[in-house]
């Protein structure tokens, strides 16, 4: 791994997206690389846009990820997906939460919701989208829909599995630990693949 | 030990191994969590203050009374706490105290955005700037050391890709610091004017001490690479040139003020053409161009938001034999103009959104101030007029009253949470009973500082580090300033709300409304989802009007999102065909 290497994980304040990135970087620390984290959660909780960025490598020195420099966007919402397309590279993946949030322009019908997947399949190939909250469903607990999509982020990413269940041994409280495991494994175990995406 | 850490955790360690025993501050983004970091060591007292400026003066107070403190805020809290600032310059410390002021460039959550190096200059102060998580925690223990070296108050100023970064960070122990001695100093420590002439004369004696400590200082840091461009940068902007600009020769900058001007020279005289990379003001250029050096700075990079690393490279890239990138800096939104955007509203169940829905519906003008309520002047609530800084909400309205008198004031309520009243509305609220003003005042008593993450605060009766405390009677409070005409309201009964609201406006004095009802995020007193019983439902979408997130229009009615829903029942009270019911009752 020479170069640096980019996540950016997007989504809707609410939704998770801080605790998954923080086991992201804490696994990539844990297998010895240079990790720095940009989240932006001024008004996380309110429902607003959150986007964190993940780069990791040997050496990283800006903790931003210049537009066009995703190596994977992991999406937890199809709107947002929509959104931060713009910062996948060419031969980048990006891979979708099959959910629908409505901002506030649409609730109050002054815009519309658009039809999120088929614009990024026009401009993209590399497309995988799962219904997270699905899995999360059969995993037992309906909050775990983060650790769902970070399971499937980690089928892309060539880490020991261990690694990762270790991380989320240590980071989510003990609690809900079963169902996040569970949960972790059920994205993992996800059979689609990229190409079959393809429009 | 290497951890991972934000720029806000990294401080607070820094402060924890610099052996701080205060720290103090008022919450506000990006800057809020190097408080709540420093409230988890045993070894440090901690405190939310009810603002900046108390925050400043209770660090001062330990500082001269010989203990090191950290003092926090955000970019706007420094010009709160302006008036200690400057005059604590003037006197001096006696253990360490360092100002952290935590920057906003781009507003990702501020009303402005200030370049606060200027505070720096205008009270003569060193200022360092951090580029990353180690940095931060380096240099607040560097300006600990500086700030007893030079006798000075010492800013640590970051921004919030500083603070909300994560990055490395070696840890190391903490550094046991005992109190210094007290003794009583009146030339030193009462600045009326026959001390404090002297010790301007000290103040400027010190900056010239410190611009030439700056030529010496180890983190002000000469790269020498290609020689055609050379680059001058601090904070994070740095960690952007290496990466977009990695042949580039660079000084990297640590102590931005005052400025080292040898170095500066030696360092353009090493290089063809020169650029100083700074987000916001041109704080160095112009001190390069009073000095006659030839820089590139503002001409060539925005003065207006955050400068990413796609601007560097598009400005600068070509000049290293890089093709012009196809940039389309920052604006997602730009490109996919069919893209909604997805701005942050008030939460289901938020108490706020009662008040606003009724004062909307009373088409009546509102000053606003600064909280999660600020929210209510988005569509479809609509219900703000004016929103400037905390606190400024009371005194605007006793302003729209002097200018157009009593009848307008018949229309026209002040908004303000309950934190933002503590911080600086009650100075608000004497000047409309002192100046016989009529003023109708809301206070938003959410019990808690929402925005920034649900602080505790006076009003709540809880501290920073858990403990219970006594609570502020804002009732009390009120009628002690004068105000005879104090009510208290539950603002999910609309009712009672709607007919509070026109009494107190058209009572001849000012009044104060509190409307009480803790922060949903924080209750959990609802529980079942509302649902509407479509067949009932007449699509008038007067329930749309409340703003509320779950409430989606599907054809010509509207449907509740079950999953968000948290069964407030505030769109219930306003439907009028009462068809919106908790689940269970839909087949009754
Ligand atoms: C001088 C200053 N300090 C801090 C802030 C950050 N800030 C914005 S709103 C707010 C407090 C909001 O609390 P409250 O008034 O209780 O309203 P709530 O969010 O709970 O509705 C703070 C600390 C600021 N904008 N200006
Ligand atoms: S956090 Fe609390 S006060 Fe802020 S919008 Fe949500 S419910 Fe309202």
């Amino acid at each position: 791994m020479g170069e640096t290497k980019n996540i950016l994980i997007v989504g809707v304040g609410g939704q998770g997206t801080i605790l998954a990135s923080r086991v992201l970087s804490n696994v990539l620390q844990k297998i010895g690389l240079e990790v720095k984290v940009s989240e932006i959660h001024g008004m996380a909780q309110r429902g607003g846009s959150v986007v964190t960025q993940v780069r990791y490598g040997q050496k990283v020195a800006s903790p931003i990820i210049p537009e066009g420099q995703a190596d994977i966007i992991l999406a937890f919402e199809k709107l947002e997906a929509l959104r931060w397309l713009t910062y996948l590279k060419e031969e980048g993946i990006i891979l979708i939460n099959d959910q629908r949030i409505d901002p506030m322009p649409v609730i109050i019908g002054a815009m519309e919701y658009p039809d999120a997947l088929d614009n990024i399949r026009q401009r993209t190939r590399n497309v995988l989208v799962i219904d997270a909250l699905k899995a999360a469903q059969e995993a037992g607990n309906v909050k775990t829909v983060n650790i769902v999509l970070l399971g499937l982020l980690a089928k892309f990413m060539n880490i020991d599995q261990d690694v990762w269940l270790e991380t989320i041994e240590e980071t989510v409280p003990s609690k809900f630990l079963q169902a996040n495991l569970k949960a972790f494994k059920a994205g993992l175990a996800t059979t689609e693949n990229l190409n079959l995406n393809k429009n | 030990m290497k951890k991972l850490l934000t720029g806000n955790e990294a401080i607070a360690r820094g402060a924890w191994e610099a052996g701080v025993t205060v720290c103090t501050a008022y919450p506000g983004t990006p800057s809020t969590e190097i408080t709540e970091n420093a409230a988890l060591y045993n070894e440090i007292y901690a405190e939310w203050s009810p603002n900046e400026k108390v925050a400043l003066e209770v660090g001062l107070g330990a500082a001269i009374g010989g203990a090191r403190a950290l003092v926090a805020m955000k970019h706007v809290g420094v010009n709160v706490a302006a008036d200690p600032l400057f005059t604590l310059s003037y006197t001096g410390i006696n253990a360490g105290l360092v100002l952290v002021s935590a920057d906003d460039p781009g507003m990702h959550s501020s009303q402005n955005e200030q370049d606060n190096r200027h505070f720096g200059k205008a009270a003569k102060i060193p200022i360092l700037e951090p580029s990353d998580s180690q940095e931060a925690k380096e240099f607040t223990k560097i300006a600990f050391e500086l700030s007893e070296t030079f006798d000075t108050p010492v800013i640590l100023r970051i921004t919030t890709r500083v603070a909300h970064s994560q990055s490395l960070v070696e840890l190391e122990p903490r550094q046991e610091i005992h109190l210094r001695k007290y003794e009583k100093n009146i030339q030193k420590y009462v600045m009326m004017p026959g001390f404090a002439r002297p010790r301007h004369k000290v103040v400027e004696a010190r900056l010239e001490k410190l611009k030439e400590y700056a030529e010496s200082f180890p983190f002000n840091r000469m790269e020498l690479r290609r020689p055609e461009i050379g680059i001058i940068a601090s904070g994070v902007v740095y960690q952007y040139v290496r990466e977009s600009l990695p042949d580039a020769s660079t000084l990297k900058l640590a102590l931005t003020y005052p400025l080292p001007r040898k170095l500066l020279e030696e360092f353009a005289s090493k290089v063809e053409t020169l650029y100083v990379i700074e987000e916001l003001d041109p704080f160095i250029e112009e001190q390069l161009k009073a000095w006659g050096i030839k820089v590139h700075g503002k001409d060539t990079f925005p003065v207006v938001g955050e400068i990413l690393p796609e601007i560097i490279k598009q400005k600068l890239g070509p000049l290293f034999g890089e093709e012009n990138p196809k940039t389309k800096v920052q604006d997602p939104c730009a490109s996919f103009p069919n893209v909604p955007v997805r701005p942050p509203v008030m939460c289901p169940g938020c108490p706020h959104r009662g008040v606003f829905y009724v004062l909307q519906k009373l088409k009546l003008t509102v000053t606003g101030d600064i909280g999660c309520y600020t929210l209510g002047a988005q569509a479809p609530l609509n219900a703000i007029d004016t929103t400037i800084c905390m606190g400024a909400s009371i005194g605007a309205a006793i302003g729209m009253e002097k200018a157009r008198g009593k009848e307008f004031a018949r229309q026209l309520v002040a908004v303000i949470g309950d934190s933002t009243f503590i911080h600086s509305g009650i100075t608000g609220l004497i000047d409309a009973v002192y100046n016989k003003a009529t003023t109708t005042v809301i206070i938003l008593d959410n019990r808690t500082t929402a925005m920034t993450g649900h602080q505790d605060n006076p009003v709540n009766g809880r501290t920073i580090k858990g403990e219970t405390t006594k609570e502020v009677d804002l009732p009390l409070l009120a009628k002690a300033a004068g105000v005879n005409r104090v009510v208290e309201v539950d603002p999910f009964d609309l009712a009672k709300l709607e007919t509070t609201i026109k009494e107190e406006l058209a009572a001849e004095e000012p009044s104060v409304i509190i409307s009480k009802r803790q922060c949903a995020l924080l209750a959990k007193n609802f529980d079942t989802p509302c649902q509407v019983i479509t067949a009932e439902c007449i699509g008038c979408l007067r329930c749309m009007k409340i703003g509320c997130p779950c409430i989606i229009k599907e054809g010509k009615k509207v449907r509740i999102n079950a999953t968000q829903c948290v069964g407030c029942n505030l769109c219930a009270s306003v439907c009028p065909s009462g068809a919106i019911r908790k689940e269970g009752a839909a087949n009754g």
